[in-house]
């Protein structure tokens, strides 16, 4: 409802101004926070806005929006196992200084459809196009192995996503997605980014949104504990487990 | 029902983890082993972080003996010198193998080597135990009797320097020995979150010679102590202890142990020793095929 008269007052404020040439993009997400509890499986966000052109005149010719969520970058080695005297063992591995730990796109067309390469490269667009920063000297051929390698593994783990065709536009002016977040996510503050594009190019892009993830409550309380606590936390899962041992040989020692 | 583990960081099926720790600890109950050699592969297996799976696996032996080591206080099956010694040796193999832990992972060659380890060692003692076994079921069937075995230390463990009198078990032999034998299972216990009843069983009968009455309580005596310096380890170094994964594999092990313990006295020792070298075997198999079999994702990730 909150979201509905935002849209409202600023298509009349735009109505009203009416001299920005190009349009504009009112975000929104479903859910700005998200909480890892106890019972936490993965969520789905539906990200969705609205779209304001100059005038309020929606233009005859087709636009198109892709959202983007990105999770915080961390340093990473990616690791390739061969097989090395019959075995499979890890062989060569490359550095990254800055991998997303979540990279989902969502686009309303398939994106080498609706942007040139030069921009998908420049917005990173689509999963083809992150841009990982390898540390050291490392050859192209190899470095596109490895980010291959990489976006594969995410992609399983659900962590890495690209679908296109996902996201709705309503009558040129309203769009939604939505995205999937496994519970293998990692805590942190994820951005995420809408672009409206039009011929090939971005008119617009809006990163003003950010989704944060953390855990909350027992589970936090456990993560703060292993590791600030580290001994205590030791001695309390020695005792639990000397606890259940010997509460199970009394109880079934009684029968 | 689904449940997020806190240190794993995903959320896993909670039935699935009891049930799990309850067949590792029906085995444990009945066979008299830790049942780590279990837990930490099929853990892995159900997508816990490795690191994670051996860390508490560690705690849930812990439990999964508990009750084990006071049946057999009950029966004086516990040599305590010996166990002393063991205890010792096996807590400088904890520290050694965190360690050990910290640059396999740094060489990210630690999986590779938990996998040989466990082929290895469960290859060997499984093989071994399934031979054994094999020959005395046979014997009861035709009606022979094996000739009874010599019970004598290792050439090699009476020429280490230094000799203590163990009464219990009945040896005059050096402290070395048992102190070595405890630092190599410390060191199993670390990276692969097993008690090492399997070893130290067969070691303390043949390479040791220790009277067959106090051996299962002293190693039950030593697994205990050992996991509980394993859990202080990987929770001071690789913060890997996870403490609602290891509550609910608890809950299945403790329970299971005692239903398999009740179960065992039903069946012929000879038949529930070829069984669980069966089981053993088929790990050790499935690690193999693991190794030399392309993997399906042959990238993997680590957090500098």
């Amino acid at each position: 409802m909150r979201a509905i008269t935002l849209i409202a007052a600023l298509l009349f404020a735009q109505a009203a101004s009416a001299q920005e040439p190009v349009p504009q993009l009112v975000p929104d997400v479903s859910q700005r926070d998200i909480n890892i509890q106890s019972r936490f499986t993965g969520a789905e966000l539906l990200l969705f806005g609205a779209i304001l052109f100059p005038r309020g005149v929606v233009p005859d010719e087709q636009v198109d929006v892709a959202v983007v969520l990105r999770g915080p970058t961390r340093p990473i080695i990616v690791r390739e196992k061969q097989k090395v005297a019959g075995i499979w063992v890890n062989a060569q591995s490359v550095d990254f200084r800055s991998a997303p730990t979540y990279y989902a796109i969502a686009s309303s067309r398939p994106l080498g459809k609706i942007v040139d390469a030069k921009t998908a490269a420049i917005y990173e667009l689509g999963l083809d196009q992150l841009q990982l920063s390898p540390s050291g000297e490392i050859n192209t051929g190899e470095l596109r192995r490895f980010t291959r390698g990489l976006v594969d593994l995410n992609n399983r783990d659900g962590l890495y996503g690209e679908s296109s065709g996902s996201v709705d536009i309503t009558g040129q002016v309203l769009y939604r997605a939505r995205l999937k977040i496994p519970s293998s996510v990692p805590e942190g503050k994820y951005v995420a980014e809408t672009l409206l594009i039009r011929n090939g190019r971005v008119i617009v892009a809006d990163d003003s949104v950010t989704v944060s993830i953390s855990k909350t409550g027992f589970e936090r309380f456990i993560t703060i504990m292993a590791q600030r606590y580290s001994l205590l936390y030791g001695a309390l899962a020695v005792m639990l487990s000397l606890l259940l041992g010997w509460l199970a040989g009394w109880a079934f020692g009684r029968q | 029902m689904d449940i997020y583990l806190p240190i794993a960081g995903l959320s896993v099926n909670v039935l699935v983890i009891i049930l799990l720790g309850g067949a590792v600890g029906m085995l444990s109950g009945m066979f008299g082993v830790g049942g780590g050699f279990l837990t930490t592969p099929l853990l892995i297996f159900y997508g816990i972080p490795p690191t994670v799976a051996a860390a508490s696996a560690s705690t849930q032996v812990t439990g999964a003996s508990v009750s084990g080591v006071f049946a057999h206080l009950r029966r004086g099956g516990v040599d305590f010198h010996m166990g002393a010694v063991l205890v010792a040796g096996g807590m400088l193999g904890t520290l050694f193998g965190a360690l050990l832990f910290s640059l396999l992972e740094q060489w990210g060659q630690i999986d590779t080597v938990i996998n040989i380890l466990y082929v290895l060692m469960l290859g060997g003692i499984g093989g071994m135990m399934a031979k054994e076994s094999w020959q005395s079921v046979r014997a009861r069937r035709t009606g022979t009797t094996l000739p009874p075995r010599k019970r004598r230390h290792h050439p090699l463990v009476a020429n280490l320097p230094g000799r203590w009198r163990f009464y219990r078990s009945g040896l005059y032999i050096s402290p070395l020995a048992p102190l070595i034998l405890g630092f190599v299972t410390g060191i199993l216990t670390m990276l692969l979150g097993v008690g090492g009843g399997f070893i130290m069983i067969p070691a303390m009968l043949y390479l040791l010679g220790m009277s067959a009455n106090v051996v299962v309580g002293t190693s039950l005596f030593q697994i205990l102590f050992v996991t509980i310096s394993s859990t202080m380890v990987h929770s001071l170094t690789t913060k890997a202890v996870d403490i609602v994964l290891a509550l609910f594999l608890l809950i299945g092990s403790v329970t299971g142990a005692q239903i398999g313990a009740r179960f065992a006295q039903r069946l012929q020792p000879d038949y529930l020793r070829l069984l669980l070298s069966a089981i053993v075997l088929l790990v050790a198999l499935r690690m193999i095929v693991g190794l030399g079999w392309q993997p399906d994702e042959i990238y993997t990730v680590q957090l500098l």
